[in-house]
């Protein structure tokens, strides 16, 4: 009974097969139209809602791109998403699982803002700027090697210990937002003050310096990890820990100074949220690009260049849904999944540059005679 | 159709991306017979057989089994026409009992009537002579525990073709006897089964027929009782080729390694190591024999100082016969090598421990010299230097030395990691398993670079498993059982009775 009705079934209608190498023209082609199918579907939800989907994606470009405060507004959201992707790329590569950027760009743009708001009579303007990269870094730093001590040490998990960790940085913010902190001149109000005019970063061609530093990153973590003993160290324990410790190298040590380094770039990111944008501390200032920057560091293949690219174009994607909110009164939960369904094309796009469907093809049944 | 034919293959083609893998493949297979299929690595015996047990399907060509052409579409297809397949990797669930992951899978009324099922694996068991207690958790079963889960699973399931690939690779001379036994005994209840394997002494001891295949392509099918292992390689390789190990008498062995008192525990604080001592000489292979799991690892890692050893341990390290010598134990990897200690190793696990698959030729030869220098980049001239002259010289086949080592063949992941170890001119050489599930064209290349470095003075040490290679290769030969050295004896001497008894020599009195 089993044979005859196996018999009679067809070959699969489509089969998955592993490619074995896809040149990188075909890569983007495929790439390329995951983004226009995007466009495509997003466009479909922009008719439901009752627009014109040109009208739309039009208003998405030039209000994200067109005018300078539209692009000084983009920049201002591209600068921390990529410095803190570049952060998380070594910690990747070496699979630590580091959740925690969130939290490394905080205790960054807390130190800073010590410094900014305590200490800004005491020091001159390029003494006080450089003092906060300082502090943020090494603030950044420490909350980097906290999790990073422990998982050397006793194996603990990394992605549990991190994000626990971001949450204990906010709540310590919060509280200083209520209390130490708290600025007697915003009237019962509970905010942290403005920072001083010398505790602003300055800004070059309208943004902030901050744009300089996360390019430089971008060139140094490439060089870093594609050129430097270290970096090379970094990918040989993300792929074996057992290879690295029979070839002598000190595990302990290469993951620690790893995510050392993770976090401290983290905290620099924290210092261009608050002295180049916000001008101030709050529980929100880390504003969730820790943990959109695991998006773009995934999508950009932990390659800092094609980070670069990936930033602009969510930055893009971002500040345009901004304006679409209010040109057409769209509301945020609807820019939000039009950005998710565009990221979701993007993402999912990877499977057919990994593998190829084939589809059945039209096959000459033969009747076998029983015999 | 013959009705004798279990299954007919015909003119089955597969490729994999621009790899032939199967071209044109017709092939037969008896009810009551046992088809030994072989083949050196890469010669696509697994994935023909892959094709029948419904893991790939074919590119084109036809199946009948029972005289009735088929398609089958998934692992599924395949056990309702009564195929089944055994995996040389198990596909056990850890946690389970046996008899749960026999059923695992499978529609059956609503409720798990344990008992029943156990009863059924029990009958099954019985009939053909196998001996597992359904209700024990596969992660308290050895290696042939779970290969005998999975034959059950597949009879369980109705299966009366059942193919093996490679069962033997990870048993003990014994449990492979007693497979040996079992698989016999179904084959004269009329089941077809099929073997896949590159181990030739088993073909003759085991099969009825042997088909051999090579590079895909189909070369004969003969009665095992005609055939010798001289005539089977010779189809397999597609030449004549010597069965003969060479041995070349070591010149002037002076002590290189002076293993004294080595002891270690694992974790759980069993004793691992207990009290081992030898010598290993320069210009001299040193073999090391032993049931899996006597010691060995732990013994080539402690040496290496990857595995810590207990505090009265002593090795001592001469690099000449001037007898000044460098203690080792307590020391790291790194710091051996900071002392001059020119130590090479190829460990058990290649590619989890040896080798990064991942990363290409030329980045797994900079495992070895990354470390270098002060400079704080990384120096790659010269590990793709390094890397193109292994290939080269050791004939390796790879598209290039941009190539991850995992997309090689087992024998040519090997010789990466052996051409590494030897290419930085070391005083020892440490080789764990070196030829397993290599085929013989690679084992003999590998014998012959291990001689060649025995002829050049290196103390060579050869952690093995097949006694016949054993017995034919090494100068001396010590022999591990539970940890203990059971013997120490000259390979042109011994017997394999000799080092089989010592392997198996527990001692009487008790570890305190």
């Amino acid at each position: 009974m089993n044979e005859t009705s196996i018999r009679d079934r067809k070959e699969p209608f489509a089969r998955i097969v592993k490619r074995d190498d896809i040149s990188r023209v075909k890569a983007w082609g495929i790439r390329l139209a995951a983004i226009l199918l995007s466009l495509l579907a997003g466009g479909l939800l922009i008719l439901a809602l009752g627009h014109n989907p040109f009208a739309v994606y039009r208003d998405m470009v030039t209000g994200s791109l067109a005018t300078k405060t539209a692009l000084i507004a983009t920049a201002k959201i591209a600068i921390p998403l990529l410095g803190a992707a570049i952060s998380i790329a070594p910690a990747f590569k070496m699979k630590f699982w580091n959740i925690g950027t969130e939290g490394q760009i905080m205790a960054g743009a807390l130190a800073a803002s010590y410094f900014a708001l305590f200490q800004h009579g005491n020091m001159s303007r390029p003494v006080l700027i450089l003092v906060m990269f300082a502090a943020s870094v090494v603030a950044g730093g420490i909350w980097g090697f906290i999790p990073a001590f422990f998982k050397a040490k006793w194996g603990t998990n990394e992605t549990l210990f991190t994000l626990m960790l971001n949450y204990i940085i906010i709540g310590i913010v919060k509280y200083l937002r209520m209390g130490p902190w708290k600025n007697p001149a915003s009237g019962g109000f509970p905010k942290i003050a403005m920072f001083d005019d010398a505790a602003r970063l300055p800004s070059v061609f309208g943004v902030n310096i901050g744009w300089i530093i996360v390019l430089a990153l971008a060139v140094l973590m490439f060089i870093y990890m594609r050129y430097s003993k270290q970096g090379y160290e970094i990918a040989v324990v993300g792929e074996s820990v057992r290879t690295s410790k029979y070839i002598g190298m000190n595990v302990p040590k290469v993951i620690i100074r790893t995510i050392v380094i993770s976090g401290a770039i983290a905290g620099l990111v924290g210092c261009l949220i608050v002295a180049g944008s916000a001008y101030t501390l709050s529980d929100t200032s880390s504003g969730g690009y820790g943990f959109t920057a695991i998006t773009v560091a995934w999508l950009g293949g932990l390659n800092p260049f094609a980070m670069i690219i990936i930033t602009v174009f969510l930055a893009v994607l971002t500040k345009g849904a901004n304006t679409i909110q209010t040109n057409f009164k769209i509301p945020a939960s609807a820019s939000d999944v039009l950005i998710g369904m565009i990221l979701f094309f993007m993402l999912g796009c990877e499977f057919f540059i990994k593998y190829r469907l084939i589809f059945r093809t039209r096959r000459r049944i033969e009747v076998v005679p029983n015999d | 159709m013959d009705p004798l034919n279990a299954i007919e293959m015909r003119d089955i083609t597969k490729t994999f991306g621009q790899v032939l893998a199967s071209s044109h493949i017709s092939l037969d297979i008896r009810w009551g017979e046992i088809l030994a299929l072989l083949g050196e690595n890469g010669s696509g015996k697994t994935t023909l057989m892959n094709m029948l047990s419904g893991i790939y399907f074919p590119d084109s060509g036809h199946v009948h089994v029972s005289g009735k052409e088929v398609t089958i579409r998934s692992p599924k297809d395949a056990i309702a026409l009564g195929i089944g397949m055994v995996h040389q990797h198990f596909k056990l669930v850890d946690n389970m009992t046996a008899a749960e992951n026999i059923v695992l899978g499978l529609r059956g009324s609503w409720r798990l009537d344990l008992k029943k099922i156990s009863a059924k694996v029990r009958e099954i068991s019985e009939r053909y002579g196998f001996n597992i207690n359904p209700d024990r958790k596969i992660y308290d079963m050895s290696v042939s525990e779970k290969q005998t889960v999975e034959i059950v699973k597949v009879l369980y399931r109705g299966a009366n073709i059942l193919i093996l690939d490679e069962p033997t690779a990870v048993l003990t001379v014994q449990e492979t006897e007693k497979l040996f036994a079992v698989l016999r005994s179904m084959r004269d209840d009329g089941k077809s089964i099929v073997i896949i394997t590159h181990k030739l002494h088993e073909v003759l001891a085991l099969s009825d027929r042997v088909t051999v295949l090579r590079k895909g392509v189909y070369i004969d099918t003969v009665k095992t009782s005609g055939a010798t292992a001289q005539s089977l390689t010779e189809m397999m390789v597609g030449r004549a080729v010597s069965l003969n190990i060479d041995r070349p008498a070591p010149v002037k062995p002076t002590p290189r390694l002076v293993v004294k008192n080595v002891s270690c525990m694992d974790d759980e604080g069993v004793k691992i190591l207990d009290d081992v001592s030898f010598t290993a000489r320069s210009g001299e292979i040193l073999g090391i024999a032993g049931i899996s799991g006597s010691g060995q690892k732990e013994l080539l890692e402690g040496i290496a100082g990857l595995y810590p050893l207990a505090g009265a341990s002593s090795i001592q390290y001469f690099p000449d016969d001037s007898g000044q010598a460098t203690e080792l134990v307590g020391k790291r990897p790194r710091q051996i090598r900071d002392l001059g200690v020119a130590l090479s190793f190829v460990p058990e696990d290649r590619l989890g421990m040896g080798l990064v698959g991942s990363m290409d030729l030329s980045d797994n030869m900079l495992l070895r010299s990354y470390s270098e220098g002060r400079n704080f980049f990384t120096n790659r001239k010269a590990p793709k230097k390094l890397a193109e002259d292994v290939v080269e010289q050791l004939r390796i086949a790879t598209p290039g030395v941009s190539t991850p080592v995992s997309r090689l063949s087992g024998g040519n992941v090997q010789k990466v990691l052996v051409g590494r170890e030897i290419s930085v001119s070391p005083t020892v050489l440490m080789t764990a398993y070196a030829v397993r599930g290599l085929d013989i064209n690679t084992s003999y290349t590998i014998y012959g670079l291990l001689n060649e470095q025995k002829k050049a003075g290196v103390a060579v040490i050869y952690v093995g498993e097949d006694l016949d290679v054993l017995l034919e290769l090494c100068d001396r030969i010590v022999v591990l059982c539970g940890g203990r050295v059971s013997g120490i004896v000259e390979g042109r001497a011994t017997t394999k009775e000799e080092v089989g008894l010592l392997m198996t020599s527990l001692k009487k009195e008790e570890a305190p």
